[in-house]
């Protein structure tokens, strides 16, 4: 592990993300929507958690969604580079391959703070209240999360061909790990085969902790939720360094 | 020692063999020109010196060290100036520098004074702080090129450097490839297309074809095997008088055309077109590498030069043609 080359790979990436606004924002477009038409529109009653609003109920789902959009994007970004031949120059730099996997997850990690930190303070001005342990818990939170998602979207990235597959990762990835995750709905009272969907899912246990963390109250034990989220950071790093040390030239 | 030493090197893509068991010695602080149309593998062989691409087969030390075995050595003592561009257009001049600077193990202080001094080298202090992607191809090259150059490499290897360059930017890298070789004794690798490139900054020259190295010189050498210099006669010589000179090197003949390469038109022109007989037409020329490149490769260097996108396809389409 080189550290001088994973700071530059990160900072990189930190330049670039400050440099293109326009992404940082439209990233939290559609969570936005969720939040306030979705949430506002259904009525107060509905909210499975008793003493909140469904509106308040969805926030931590919202932010483990900024959470999952932004890595998975950030990830599959790498076929840009690939087709721009920037990774060209990072692959013939004399640094190892698990070095620019990290320096690229960590990259990446900045992006989804950057974001969560957006998404707390609208949560925290407009929805519910914050304390600054909720925030401060709630990022330590993000950063596996962050960390394990954007190292699956690296690795199909790294293995992806063509920007063609993005939407199609999207599609049968992206969204249904959202949907599933019951950042929009009560695990306890979802028909049984969404449970056992949901139960694979790894965002499942990021809302969950967020929801414990600012709801207080969640569907597992936080230390079940860590432990899952950090069983998948494990192997998602492992199947991430492997498929980094396949990325060749392509001609 | 050998800067680079490699034997037999192979690489098989699905439908083409780019590199077809290339063996070749490269001396430390030599210019060392690859030259051959597009396809012909230099593209792929350097990739395989420089570890990008793992070979079929065959072995290489680069700087000594094995590029199977030990990628990371081989990719500090080296630097690349590939032929697409690969400076990050998101990223400002000096930023691409910075960090190149910075994966290359380049020491903290001297991140700086470096990045100065190369871009004052490649003419582009003043644009040091505008976005790539505002540059024109030239300065874009001349960015790869102080890149390429910043970590000091033993090594460097240079794919096409002026490929798409106006005059004068072309003029000012070989001005400084030949500073390179001068001042730091550094072993450079160039491929080119351009026979005027490899004539003039090249020590010797590969000329490599269909994967495989067909030729290896000096520059002067290799036009003396073809001839110092071309006659081409129209019209009906005696060919039997023509071969029996004693400076005549070669005749080739197509239809009523002939072209005769021969050592000191200006003494021996007269006696050449005596022993000729009725001619119609004579133009004489000093051989250039692309007469010797013809010769060698069967083939004229720039015919390829319209294809350069889609290369790779068109021979793709051919090896399947050919297998119907």
């Amino acid at each position: 592990m080189n550290l001088n080359a994973a700071g530059a790979l990160l900072l990189r990436e930190a330049l670039i993300f400050f440099r293109e606004k326009e992404r940082i924002i439209s990233m939290l477009i559609s969570p936005l929507l969720f939040l306030f038409v979705m949430g506002e529109a259904i009525p107060e009653g509905q909210s499975p958690v008793a003493g909140f609003t469904y509106q308040q109920f969805i926030f931590p789902g919202i932010m483990a969604m900024v959470l999952l959009f932004t890595s998975i994007t950030y990830g599959l970004y790498i076929i840009w580079d690939k087709r721009l031949d920037f990774l060209k120059e990072v692959l013939a730099a004399p640094i190892s391959r698990s070095t620019l996997f990290f320096g690229k997850s960590l990259g990446g990690m900045i992006g989804a703070m950057i974001e969560t930190v957006m998404l707390l303070v609208i949560g925290a001005l407009f929805i519910l209240p914050v304390t600054p342990l909720q925030a401060l818990l709630c990022l330590g939170a993000a950063l596996p999360v962050a960390y394990m998602i954007t190292n699956m979207g690296l690795t199909i990235g790294a293995s992806m061909k063509s920007m063609e597959g993005f939407g199609l990762v999207m599609s049968f990835l992206t969204w249904p790990l959202f949907f599933f995750s019951g950042a929009l709905f009560d695990l306890e009272t979802a028909a049984p085969y969404i449970r056992a969907v949901s139960l694979a899912d790894p965002v499942t246990y990021a809302v969950d902790l967020m929801r414990i963390i600012l709801l207080g109250k969640g569907h597992f034990s936080p230390w079940t939720d860590l432990g899952v989220i950090a069983l998948f950071c494990l192997a998602t790093t492992a199947i991430g360094v492997t498929a980094f040390g396949r990325l060749q030239q392509e001609k | 020692m050998a800067a680079i030493t490699t034997r037999n090197l192979v690489k098989r893509y699905d439908e083409v063999t780019a590199v077809n068991g290339v063996s070749l010695e490269i001396k430390k602080g030599e210019v060392f020109g690859l030259l051959g149309p597009n396809g012909a593998g230099k593209t792929t062989l350097i990739s395989m010196l420089s570890t990008l691409v793992r070979p079929t087969s065959g072995t290489a030390t680069v700087a000594g060290h094995d590029i199977g075995k030990e990628p990371l050595e081989v990719r500090r003592s080296i630097g690349i100036v590939f032929q697409e561009p690969s400076v990050d257009d998101l990223l400002t001049g000096r930023e691409n520098l910075r960090l190149h600077s910075m994966l290359y193990g380049v020491p903290r202080r001297e991140i700086r004074p470096r990045t100065e001094r190369m871009l004052a080298m490649v003419g582009l202090t003043d644009r040091g702080d505008s976005l790539v992607k505002t540059y024109s191809g030239g300065m874009r090259r001349r960015l790869e090129i102080a890149r390429g150059l910043i970590h000091e490499p033993k090594i460097l290897f240079l794919d096409e450097p002026t490929l798409g360059l106006d005059p004068a930017s072309r003029k000012a890298i070989w001005q400084h490839i030949r500073e390179l070789k001068a001042q730091h004794n550094s072993t450079i690798i160039l491929t080119t297309h351009y026979m005027e490139e490899a004539d003039s900054l090249a020590d010797r020259i590969a000329i490599i074809n269909k994967g495989e190295i067909i030729e290896l010189d000096t520059p002067a050498a290799l036009k003396k095997k073809v001839g110092q210099d071309l006659v081409f006669l129209k019209g009906a010589p005696d060919e039997a008088a023509l071969r029996a000179l004693p400076f005549v090197r070669s005749v080739e003949r197509s239809g009523d055309a002939w072209t005769i390469g021969m050592e000191d038109s200006g003494a021996n022109l007269q006696a050449l077109l005596n022993a000729a007989g009725r001619l119609e037409q004579v133009e004489v020329r000093r051989v250039t590498l692309d007469d010797v490149f013809l010769k060698f490769a069967g083939q004229q260097i720039s015919d390829d030069e319209e294809e350069h996108a889609e290369g790779i396809f068109e021979r793709i389409a051919v090896n399947k043609a050919a297998r119907r």
